[in-house]
C-alpha cells in the first residue's frame, strides 16, 4: 500500500484486511490520488482515479435530475470482479473511494467496512492543516514527492 | 416461494429470538428483515453471508455437501444460519434464553419454503 497522507495508512490497512478487497484507491473528488493498494502500474492508478472521479461526477448530475442531493455509493457487478465506488466527506474535503473485490468478498461486506473506514478517516485526520501556497517552483517537486509516495519511484 | 416477511415474522415468535434476516448469499445484502432495535441488520447480513460462503467452500473442500445449519455460540447468545437454496441465507440472532432447538426447526422449515 502507498499513501500520500500517512494518517490514512492504518484505517486503510484495516479496511483491506477486513473486507478482503483486492484493489483500493482513495482520491479527491478531482481525481488526485491520496492512497492506493494493489495497483502495480502508475498508469492504471491514474486512469482508475480519473474514471472513478468522472463516474461520481456523472452520477451526481443524475442525482440532481431525479431530485436527490447525491448518491452515496454505487456498485458495478462483473462476472468475477466487482467495483464499489463511494464519495464521502473528510476534514480534508470530499474524497472518493474505489474498491475492487472478487469472490473473496461481497458488496455488503465492502459497504459495511467502507463505512467504518470513513469514520476512522474522519477521526484520524489531523485537525490543523498548514496552509501551503501553491508556487510554480514547488509544483514539480511536490508532484515528484507524491509520485514517489504512491509508486515508490 | 412463500412471503419472506411473513416467514420472518413467524420466526420472531420463537422464544428468545432477537430477530431474523434473509440475506442474498452472493452480495451479503438484506432481502427481508425482522429485527429488534439494537441489532445491526446490515452488519449481521454481510458477515453471516460471508461466513456461510466460506463454510460452503470448506465443506466442499472436505468432500462434503452443502452445510445445512450453522450455530455460532457466543457469550451473550447465538447466531443461527441456514442456506435457502443457492442464492439466499436465513440468519437469526438468538439471546441466551432462546429455544435454539425450536428455532432450528422453524428456520429449516422456513428455508424450505423460501428456496
Amino acid at each position: 500500500m502507498r499513501t500520500v497522507e500517512p494518517w490514512v495508512t492504518e484505517p486503510l490497512e484495516r479496511f483491506l484486511a477486513e473486507s478482503s478487497a483486492r484493489l483500493a484507491l482513495l482520491m479527491t473528488s478531482a481525481g488526485q490520488v491520496v492512497a492506493q493498494h494493489g495497483f502495480t502500474r502508475s498508469v492504471d492508478v491514474m486512469t482508475a482515479a480519473a474514471l472513478g472521479a468522472a463516474i461520481m461526477a456523472s452520477t451526481g448530475e443524475i442525482a440532481k435530475l431525479v431530485g436527490e442531493s447525491n448518491f452515496l455509493s454505487l456498485a458495478h457487478q462483473g462476472a468475477k470482479q466487482h467495483v464499489f465506488l463511494s464519495a464521502f466527506e473528510t476534514p480534508r474535503g470530499r474524497w472518493i473511494g474505489l474498491v475492487v473485490f472478487d469472490a473473496e468478498s461481497t458488496v455488503g461486506l465492502v459497504q459495511l467496512f467502507f463505512e467504518r473506514l470513513v469514520k476512522e478517516l474522519a477521526a484520524a485526520a489531523p485537525k490543523q492543516v498548514p496552509e501551503q501556497q501553491v508556487l510554480p517552483e514547488n509544483f514539480e517537486r511536490e508532484l515528484n514527492a507524491s509520485l514517489r509516495a504512491l509508486f515508490g519511484r | 416461494m412463500s412471503n419472506p416477511v411473513q416467514l420472518l415474522e413467524r420466526l420472531s415468535t420463537v422464544r428468545g429470538l432477537r430477530g431474523s434476516v434473509l440475506v442474498s448469499a452472493a452480495d451479503g445484502l438484506i432481502v427481508a428483515e425482522s429485527l429488534m432495535t439494537g441489532v445491526d441488520g446490515r452488519a449481521v447480513a454481510a458477515l453471516a453471508a460471508s461466513l456461510m460462503n466460506r463454510l460452503r467452500r470448506a465443506t466442499e473442500c472436505a468432500g462434503r455437501r452443502e452445510p445445512v445449519f450453522l450455530q455460532l455460540q457466543a457469550q451473550g447468545g447465538s447466531v443461527l444460519a441456514t442456506p435457502c437454496g443457492p442464492d439466499l441465507v436465513l440468519v437469526a440472532v438468538a439471546g441466551p434464553d432462546a429455544n435454539v432447538g425450536l428455532a432450528r426447526l422453524e428456520m429449516l422449515e422456513a428455508a424450505g419454503k423460501v428456496a
